[in-house]
């Protein structure tokens, strides 16, 4: 076969399978590594040589080496902030048992540490709230998609309330929420901090309509023959959903909750920033208002984490609809 | 009687009579905090200092208090966490809780125990302007402006805007803001009308008659505001002034320290119902503050720089280190290059900074009223009822005479407690020469040839 290979004139008409093997090996890796690598490398060259010409009154527009930098800087606070809390905790200890001493009545707490929130921290917290904000429109957006879809009398009640609200952004709803929150969740020790369940909710509002959408389009175009089936056999309708509709309607259920998943994380960087609430929004506005030396390739940091994330946070739920998804073709879209 | 025993009834003599005598020196303890975890807002500003120093050096936490510091997108943001209560307290405009109690924007009774300092604030415009304000503006032998630069040489620049028919436009950042009464104060000092507000009538935009227009841009946005040409000049706190003159896009013209010498600028506020609820905590917070600000100006400014350091963290104020330490360390840089001595630019302790005075509190009152943001003629009892309810120097003379007795602090850097009254001495360094006597409110109104009279009404 390598006869063959190097006997022929003109290897780019031969297809694939006849290829030399390591050399198939060799090309596909080019293709999947090499070509984006050299993307990127591009990208990087161009970023660099443009940053270069653009003077902005903080100083010259970051280039990847600066925010190269920058991931280290940021690493080195995280540790020294680290640092300071462990001695927070120890003189914690202290006071404590030094006042135990002369009021025996009280009750020593641990408090969390009231140092500022390291970038690291920020990344963490921004995480959890639209992982949070996700889940909570997951459960109530999927159950209302498959009760639409299941019924045309309720989807024609329900349409356009949906179209409404489905293009507002949920920035709008902020304000709105800001201060309903404000009103109804009072409470002298709360279990979680306001600006969190601020947060949370428009994360909620902004992943609700494309999921309880596409939730009851996947359950309203179940194939007849399964309805059928379901029918012959006399299904009770919680059998009927369990068996059929969901599994039938898996693939669009999880096409509307990886596309929420994305303008959601989009949302809630823009939502941190309007509102100060804590997060990698936060930092980005924080950072823009500090106007020091350091900030714009401190923002350019925030900027490639947030891509980054966003990155995994769609490959991630790629992943999960390709194991849980019985139509793999869907998975690819 | 032995000689002993004798000595030993003499200091329960003397005990008790410090007992009956000084109800708040030895005798009574400070109790442990009410609440111990706190979360205080601030704005990005290096007056904010005390907060900062209190927290690092560790002297919220002596107080058992377990404080954590949040900066805040803007004044309004700042006041309305206070009220409702995500807040605890915050580093405050000195006309925020004085406005929030009488009702002028929301309505909240806030209270101060503490002010956080003199000066610190400044006026810059932008490079186009100073061009054209320059020739107006007598020279010195070596060629630099004489200081201060008066309101008068803008009011030709201000002119051909009008003639022109285009808007001056200046920022402030809040409506009561010191800063929005040092602008007006320094523009008609130069006979620069800078607007009415009738809040009667619903107009709370205070440009009534205006020859410039005053609008609020938020302190860290000053600088690109101006840059962006939506403003010709700022009055704002450091480090924005001195930020313009690094990143060249403006010129700082005058410090409110030459429009007012040792004015007060910032106050911490708290609700008067935290006061209320938690006095042992507000006493201790205040020890905390008073102790922070006395560290600030200790040795002629000596933990100056160390301070400047800790204010450069992005958590604090977060501009570089040499933009801060500009007007911290007691220079200020006006146009590039031409820096001067402004030893008392930023003042924390010295000159009882700390103490909230009643007449400190009537100065803004009688500025509300002169640009009508108090729409009707009141008397001089009103004034000093409402700076009562906002001015706490009681809380405040329970923490220093604490601190006294820890002797964490000498008494002789505190005021006399015996006979302060909380009104300071007629005070006469305005840039227009005129006095101000806190008790005599309407009086000082009358002096002002811009602005109501204390009985005009729009």
């Amino acid at each position: 076969m390598t006869s063959t290979a190097t006997l022929t004139e003109k290897p780019e008409v031969k297809s694939e399978t006849q290829m030399n093997p390591l050399k198939l090996l060799i090309t596909n890796a080019l293709k999947t590594v090499g070509i984006p690598l050299a993307g990127i490398l591009i990208f990087l060259l161009m970023w660099s040589s443009a940053a270069q010409q653009i003077d902005t009154s903080l100083g010259k527009f970051p280039g990847p080496a600066q925010v190269w930098e920058q991931f280290g800087t940021l690493y080195q606070e995280h540790k020294a902030e680290r640092e300071k809390a462990d001695a927070f905790y120890v003189r914690q200890e202290e006071r404590n048992a030094k006042r135990l001493e002369q009021d025996p009545t009280y009750d020593p707490k641990i408090r969390s540490y009231t140092g500022k929130e390291t970038f690291l921290d920020q990344i963490v917290t921004s995480l959890v709230t639209v992982m949070s904000g996700f889940l909570v429109a997951a459960i109530i957006a999927i159950p209302l998609g498959i009760a639409v879809g299941l019924s045309k009398t309720l989807n024609t009640a329900i349409n356009p309330i949906i179209q409404i609200f489905k293009p507002v952004s949920p920035l709008a709803w902020l304000p709105l929420v800001t201060m309903v929150v404000s009103a109804l969740y009072v409470s002298p020790d709360p279990i979680v901090a306001k600006s969190f369940i601020n947060s949370m909710i428009t994360v909620t509002l902004c992943c609700l309509w494309p999921m309880v959408i596409n939730t009851s389009v996947g359950v309203a175009s179940i194939d007849k023959d399964l309805i059928n089936v379901s029918k012959v056999l006399r299904l009770p309708a919680l059998k009927h959903i369990q068996k059929i509709v969901i599994p039938a309607s898996i693939p669009m259920i999880f096409t509307g909750m990886r596309l929420s998943l994305g303008i959601a994380w989009m949302v809630l960087i823009a939502a941190e920033m309007l509102a100060q609430n804590p997060g990698l929004g936060k930092f980005v506005w924080d950072e823009f208002q500090n106007g020091s030396s350091d900030s714009l390739s401190r923002i350019m940091t925030a900027v490639v984490v947030i891509g980054f994330i966003g990155f995994l946070l769609d490959r991630g739920m790629l992943q999960i609809q390709r194991i849980v998804s019985w139509d793999k073709e869907s998975a690819a879209r | 009687m032995s000689s002993l025993k004798r000595l030993k009834w003499a200091s329960i003599g003397v005990a008790l009579a410090a007992t009956l005598l000084a109800p708040f020196t030895h005798a009574e303890k400070l109790g442990f905090p009410e609440k111990e975890e706190l979360k205080f807002g601030f704005i990005k500003l290096t007056d904010m200092a005390p907060i900062a120093i209190a927290y690092e050096k560790g002297y919220f936490e002596d107080e058992g208090l377990y404080v954590t510091i949040e900066a805040q997108a803007n004044w309004k943001v700042l006041l309305d966490g206070v009220i409702d209560g995500r807040l605890d307290g915050a580093h405050m405009l000195a006309g925020q809780p004085i406005a929030a109690t009488m009702g002028f924007g929301t309505k909240a009774h806030i209270i101060t125990p503490f002010s956080m300092d003199l000066n610190g604030n400044g006026i810059t415009v932008s490079n186009e302007v100073w061009k054209q304000m320059k020739p107006n503006i007598p020279k010195m032998k070596d060629g630099r402006p004489v200081h201060p630069i008066k309101a008068d040489a803008l009011k030709p620049v201000v002119e051909k805007y009008k003639a022109e028919g285009k808007p001056f436009n200046m920022g402030m950042v809040f409506p009561v803001s010191t800063h929005n009464y040092e602008l007006r104060y320094w523009l008609a000092a130069g006979g620069i009308h800078p607007g009415y507000y009738a809040p009667h009538k619903g107009d709370i935009s205070g440009k009534i008659d205006a020859d410039a227009f005053l609008s609020v841009t938020p302190p860290p946005q000053m600088p690109a505001t101006l840059e962006a040409g939506t403003i010709h000049g700022y009055c704002v706190g450091e480090p924005w002034n001195q930020q313009a003159v690094f990143k060249g896009i403006g010129v700082p013209v005058v410090t409110d320290y030459e429009i007012w010498k040792d004015n007060p600028e910032k106050v911490f506020g708290i609700t008067a119902e935290f006061a209320e609820k938690y006095p042992n905590t507000t006493i201790r917070l205040t020890r905390a503050l008073i102790r922070a600000a006395k560290w600030l100006d200790e040795n002629n400014n000596a933990n100056r720089p160390a301070a400047v350091k800790i204010l450069s963290q992005p958590n604090y104020v977060g501009a570089d280190y040499d933009v801060i330490a500009n007007s911290m360390t007691g220079t200020f840089e006006y146009e590039k290059g031409d820096k001067r001595e402004v030893p008392d630019f930023n003042v924390f302790f010295r000159y009882n900074a700390t103490y909230p005075y009643y007449s400190d509190a009537i100065w803004y009152l009688t500025q509300m009223r002169r640009w009508g943001q108090i729409a009707e003629a009141q008397s001089d009892e009103w004034y000093k009822s409402l700076a009562a309810k906002v001015y706490r120097p009681d809380i405040y003379t329970k923490a220093a005479k604490s601190l006294i007795a820890d002797k964490l602090i000498s008494a002789k850097e505190f005021p006399d407690f015996a006979t302060e009254d909380g009104f300071r001495d007629p005070q006469t360094h305005f840039i227009d020469g005129i006095t101000y006597d806190g008790t005599k409110p309407n009086e000082y109104i009358n002096k002002f040839s811009i602005g109501l009279k204390a009985s005009d009404k729009l």
